[in-house]
């Protein structure tokens, strides 16, 4: 294998991995922080017992995050050296930006919060869970302005043989990266209230600690129907932004073919990318695809076949990829809404807490599947029509890269896997119970 | 102009407090297997940097994404040729950073060992090559237009290996001051007395270290030309000198503080030394890479550097008060809440 394709090998299993942690860090500190500060505002120590349940799963979860986060500051330069030196002056100082805004607040204050409880007032202690929450938002929102750059690049002039930065403004108000944004975030709440959920179901099913979990349930539960709908109706708008801007990523993740108007969407679609065409195609709902993506039965959807081989995403992962995304965000706006209606007896309905508690791995499939859209679907583009991946790896040596990539695949799983039991052991073994009585 | 060398002193400030933060991190790591006796004082120790480790950290993530967004070419030219090394130490402070958090999480002995074992090496790892990796940057690396030509035990020659066990000792000196501060009994006796005699090989290591760095480095050519810089190195001398002055006192904090100093000073003579270079080819000198052939536009260094100077004050600012939150002994409650 070349340094190429070692390289994509290895920045895809390291961010992958990374990502598993990301939206549970992002929707569970804004769960924590309002648990925190119903605690606060009320006195109720069952709202402060969950808040130190909830806030150890999410800390365990977090160290994951940080230490798999740090090696991504480092590999656009230890294997991307061609693409770094090309867009450093923008894409560098968005990461720097990232770093300096938002990524300090959150180091730092983790540790106040974890070890703060008995120095700051309980309103402060609070407040930093909030500000934890807001920075780790706000750190999506830099690290996808600049994947947005990638997808989109905007703000820019070709100098001195690589991109430089001509308009900041642009490059920060970039649409692309705030639907993107706003896609992955709402993707991340869904996989924290779906954390919370599934295991508060858990734990009513087996009919311990019933008011907690009921509680825990919940509470989550708005923020995940809510979520669930607008990632589906954000995602909508990001699909048909794509269409426009990058038409090739889009026709990949339809396989859409033959450039047409009134373009019929598929249900049931097998691709066939060697021989151009789908093996089947069946349940047609006509001028489906032409409305969602151009806003009109009768717009026109570009095809495939009107963009160069070389030029073209690999159509089966895109295609499979974005369609496993979108059943399963239906699924998600389905079962929140049973939930929803189900709210004042869920410890009666086990059938519903068993498909809740099944649902519990279904968003992490979902957010990564949405990054593979986003990322295959860029392909062969590290930098869309501007720089090829090919052109972008560092001049080193594929045995290096060999041995680091078989070094993160055992190390990260190896982490993983224990990141996962812990959070699993922790997650069964219950609330600390303040009233032995309450069990 | 002007923008590239206020940021290569930016870059080098980033860095010294990288040092100067997680240097203290690093050495309680290393020490940890050695000094802590049993789990309580195991647990003390972790704890008396437990709060503060994470955000000492993103230094480390601020220096990285500095050297991205002001020299991309340095960032893509130095991490690309010290591959290995860095993969090394990217490794090593990942295991160090989920064994913090997992350790206590299961009351096993030998759960405990093994990630104490990975806190060792995941501290001791990356203090030695670091060290490395600067005292090599110092001395020059072998890169032409065709790129890096060197191998993983090539950095490893005496000159880097000395500037690897500075760094140690240096972080070693750093750690144990500041468990001397946190700690209270046998545990701060047993820091007190390490640190005292560590403070003799560090400044043994830093002498070597400066005649070493005559011989093998042209870092001394910018001295000479201007003297008055000579100046730092006699600060550095001082804040050694500080350092086991308050040490013999028993004034931990302001022992502490001193190490401190002399660690951004350490940083400081070779970031000075180099200028305007920032990664020296041995091959050809016409091959270097300096402040003004690495950088971004004029453009990016200006709003990097409008964004530095808002916010690095306010991170300056808010950890200054975490430690300030953080700087008493570490309670039975700390223990309980977390490590």
């Amino acid at each position: 294998m070349d340094v190429v394709l070692l390289s994509r090998l290895q920045f895809a299993a390291a961010t992958m991995f990374h990502f598993l942690f990301v939206p549970l860090t992002l929707g569970l500190s804004v769960l924590v922080a309002y648990m925190e500060t119903r605690y606060v505002r009320t006195g109720d120590e069952t709202w402060l017992r969950m808040t130190k349940f909830w806030g150890r799963l999410f800390l365990i979860n977090f160290a994951l995050g940080v230490v798999t986060g740090i090696t991504l500051e480092f590999q656009f330069g230890t294997n991307w050296s061609k693409y770094s030196e090309y867009v450093g002056d923008i894409f560098g100082s968005l990461l720097a930006i990232e770093a300096t805004t938002s990524f300090f607040l959150e180091s730092t204050l983790i540790g106040v919060w974890v070890f703060g409880w008995k120095k700051l007032s309980k309103k402060a202690h609070a407040a930093c869970m909030w500000l934890i929450a807001a920075a780790s938002n706000l750190s999506a929102i830099w690290i996808l302005i600049a994947n947005g750059w990638m997808q989109h690049p905007v703000g820019f002039d070709i100098h001195n043989g690589r991109a430089e930065l001509t308009d900041f403004t642009a490059v920060v108000t970039n649409g692309f990266a705030w639907l993107e944004f706003l896609h992955v975030v709402s993707g991340a709440f869904v996989l924290g209230a779906f954390f919370v959920m599934g295991i508060s179901a858990w734990h009513l099913l087996k009919k311990q600690h019933t008011d907690f979990f009921t509680r825990s349930f919940r509470t989550a539960l708005p923020l995940g129907l809510a979520a669930s709908l607008f990632v589906a109706v954000i995602g909508d708008f990001h699909g048909s932004h794509v269409g426009e801007v990058q038409p090739e990523k889009l026709a990949a993740m339809e396989a859409h073919w033959e450039t047409k108007s009134n373009a019929p969407f598929y249900l049931l679609v097998i691709p066939d990318e060697k021989n151009e065409r789908n093996l089947l195609e069946m349940i047609e709902i006509p001028g489906m695809l032409s409305l969602l993506v151009t806003g009109d039965f009768n717009g026109e959807v570009r095809g495939l076949k009107d963009f160069p081989k070389e030029d073209r995403p690999p159509v089966l992962i895109t295609f499979g990829s974005f369609r496993l995304m979108v059943a399963l965000g239906t699924w998600f706006i389905l079962i929140t809404a049973i939930g929803w209606m189900l709210r004042k007896r869920l410890a009666d309905s086990p059938a519903f807490l068993t498909a809740m508690l099944f649902s519990l791995p279904l968003p992490y499939i979902a957010n990564l599947a949405g990054w593979v859209v986003a990322e295959v679907g860029r392909q062969p583009w590290i930098v869309y029509r501007l720089m090829r991946t090919s052109d972008a790896a560092s001049p080193i040596a594929a045995s290096q890269v060999g041995i680091s990539l078989a070094a993160f695949i055992l190390v990260y799983g190896l982490l993983g896997a224990v990141g996962f039991w812990l959070i699993a052991q922790n997650a069964a073994k219950g609330p600390q119970t303040a009233n032995p009585a309450e069990i | 102009m002007e923008l590239q060398i206020t940021w290569f002193f930016l870059w080098g400030l980033l860095w010294a407090v990288f040092f100067m933060t997680e240097g203290f991190d690093f050495g309680i790591g290393t020490l940890l297997p050695f000094m802590g006796k049993t789990d309580e004082e195991k647990r003390t120790m972790i704890s008396a940097m437990g709060p503060l480790w994470d955000g000492n950290e993103v230094w480390l993530i601020a220096a990285g994404g500095v050297t991205f967004a002001a020299f991309p070419v340095l960032y893509a030219t130095m991490f690309s040729s010290l591959y290995a090394a860095l993969m090394l130490i990217l490794f090593a402070l990942i295991l160090r950073g989920v064994a913090m958090e997992f350790r206590s999480k299961v009351h096993n002995d030998n759960w405990r060992g093994v990630w104490d074992m990975c806190i060792f090496i995941g501290s001791a790892a990356p203090a030695f090559l670091f060290g490395v990796a600067f005292a090599n940057i110092f001395r020059g690396l072998p890169i032409d237009a065709h790129g890096y030509h060197g191998t993983l035990l090539g950095l490893l020659n005496g000159y880097g290996v000395l500037g690897g066990l500075l760094f140690l000792f240096l972080f070693l000196e750093h750690g144990a001051l500041w468990l001397s501060i946190r700690t209270e009994g046998r545990l701060q006796e047993r820091a007190d007395r390490f640190a005292n005699g560590v403070w003799w090989i560090m400044l043994a290591v830093a002498v070597l270290f400066l005649i070493a760095t005559k011989y093998e480095t042209k870092l001394y050519d910018n001295y000479y030309a201007n003297p008055v810089l000579f100046l730092l190195i006699i600060i550095n001398v001082a804040a050694f000198v500080q350092t086991k002055f308050f040490l013999m006192k028993k004034a931990y904090f302001t022992a502490w503080f001193s190490s401190s100093l002399a660690i951004v000073c350490c940083t400081f003579f070779g970031i000075i030394g180099l200028f305007p270079t920032v990664f020296p080819s041995r091959i050809d000198a016409a091959y270097s890479l300096t402040a003004f052939n690495s950088s971004s536009s004029p453009l990016t260094l200006k709003i990097m550097l409008i964004v530095a100077l808002i916010f690095v004050p306010l991170v300056i600012a808010y950890q200054t008060w975490a430690y300030s939150l953080f700087k008493g002994k570490v309670s039975k409650e700390d223990l309980e809440e977390a490590y």
